[in-house]
């Protein structure tokens, strides 16, 4: 139920961009067209979900240990840069369709906040590796799903009228603002389920 | 006179937020007061600088093919440094700002100019082009910290303006950081057309 409890949390309540602020870039940059925003999805989910577990390895076999806990950013931020490139690497290699797919987001996902954010998060909240998994995962669909419903608002954007002044960016902003809103809605749920789970 | 024209260029025909639009996520995540805003602009300044200087310094030493990962060491070394000092001088902030402190090592506003400018042009000009930018950026989340704190709790830097009853809590809440910055720069782009 705890599981449960963390997946919903992360997709709805705490929706990584929409009330976390982080990964604004690829929700600004990469949403005009929904099978671009998917694709970005699909990337992060994979990279985000791999990065929390290598870093988690990272955290409590090598730097708690050695009581390093002061190198995490530089640590995290190497690993993750390196583990992108690894994984652009290894799937030119074994699966050139996915390649083809998710190939151009790869890179931008290195300077992509909510990577190294949920890797932070992660060992922040003092999950298990467990519940850091299905944190990290919930995240990542929760970040698809704010891009994915944002690209089709764009799309429809395309036809309509808009001052001049407000075109491109400032819409866009304004768009998104509102559709934080409709996630607001969600906000109480959380607590709710806690009741209904019997662990408060 | 060539430097001052680098920094009025990072405040006003650069500025990484409203020109620019760079550094998005600490731009929206840490605005929902005017003091907030000014101290997560003033860390960011701090790293740019010092990165700046420190790239433009050393940028003949490094190969070009391990260019940005040694960028990248460099700033999550002054980031680093940043942590500690905040830590342990201004606690407080230190807390309030959380996450996005750490995550000024994937500020693209950073990168960026290590990248456009430091790699390209001497130290000091890096350091006064440093200074522009972080300015720019500083007045930028102040301004969008002091609107959202205006409209949210109608208080800026604290003092009260007008009751707090007339707040909209909103404007402090997710929504209100995207739609003021929408609106400031939908403002911003109408007064460079005119």
């Amino acid at each position: 139920m705890e599981y449960v409890l963390i997946f919903i949390t992360a997709i709805f309540v705490n929706n990584i961009v929409l009330s976390q602020f982080l990964g604004i870039c690829p929700f600004l940059g990469v949403s005009k067209k929904i099978s671009t925003a998917s694709g970005m999805g699909a990337a992060v989910t994979f990279v985000l979900t791999l990065a929390t577990i290598v870093t988690y390895g990272i955290q409590k076999l090598v730097l708690d240990p050695n009581g390093l806990g002061y190198l995490q950013t530089i640590a995290f931020i190497l690993v993750i840069a390196a583990l992108v490139q690894m994984v652009e690497i290894i799937l030119k290699k074994v699966s050139p369709s996915l390649y083809q797919a998710l190939g151009v987001f790869l890179p931008l996902i290195t300077t992509n906040c909510c990577i190294l954010g949920v890797a932070i998060l992660v060992i922040q909240k003092d999950y298990s590796l467990l519940q850091g998994i299905v944190f990290a995962i919930s995240t990542a669909l929760g970040f698809a799903l704010a891009m994915i419903i944002f690209a089709g608002l764009r799309e429809q954007l395309q036809f309509s009228r808009v001052p001049k002044a407000v075109q491109g960016m400032p819409i866009a902003l304004i768009t998104a603002g509102l559709l934080a809103m409709a996630f607001m809605g969600f906000s109480g749920v959380d607590g709710g389920l806690k009741v209904l789970f019997g662990l408060e | 006179m060539n430097n001052f024209k680098v920094l009025i260029n990072g405040i006003v025909k650069e500025n990484p937020t409203f020109v620019l639009l760079l550094g998005m996520c600490p731009t929206l995540g840490t605005t929902s007061s005017a003091i907030n805003g000014m101290s997560m602009g003033l860390a960011t300044t701090f790293v740019l600088i010092l990165s700046n200087f420190l790239i433009s310094a050393i940028k003949n030493l490094i190969p070009d093919a391990v260019r940005i990962p040694s960028y990248i060491v460099v700033i999550a070394s002054l980031v680093t440094i940043l942590q500690m000092v905040m830590q342990a001088y201004v606690p407080t902030i230190y807390a309030t700002l959380g996450l996005f402190i750490p995550l000024i090592v994937v500020n693209c506003i950073i990168l960026g100019r290590a990248e456009a400018f430091a790699a390209k042009n001497g130290p000091i000009a890096s350091i006064f082009d440093g200074i522009g930018i972080g300015i720019g950026f500083t007045l930028a989340l102040t301004l969008l910290g002091a609107v959202r704190e205006f409209l949210g709790t109608g208080a800026i830097f604290g003092f009260s303006l007008q009751g707090e009853q007339y707040g909209m809590l909103m404007f402090v809440l997710a929504p209100g950081a995207f739609i003021v910055l929408g609106y400031l720069i939908a403002i911003v782009n109408k007064i460079r057309k005119a």
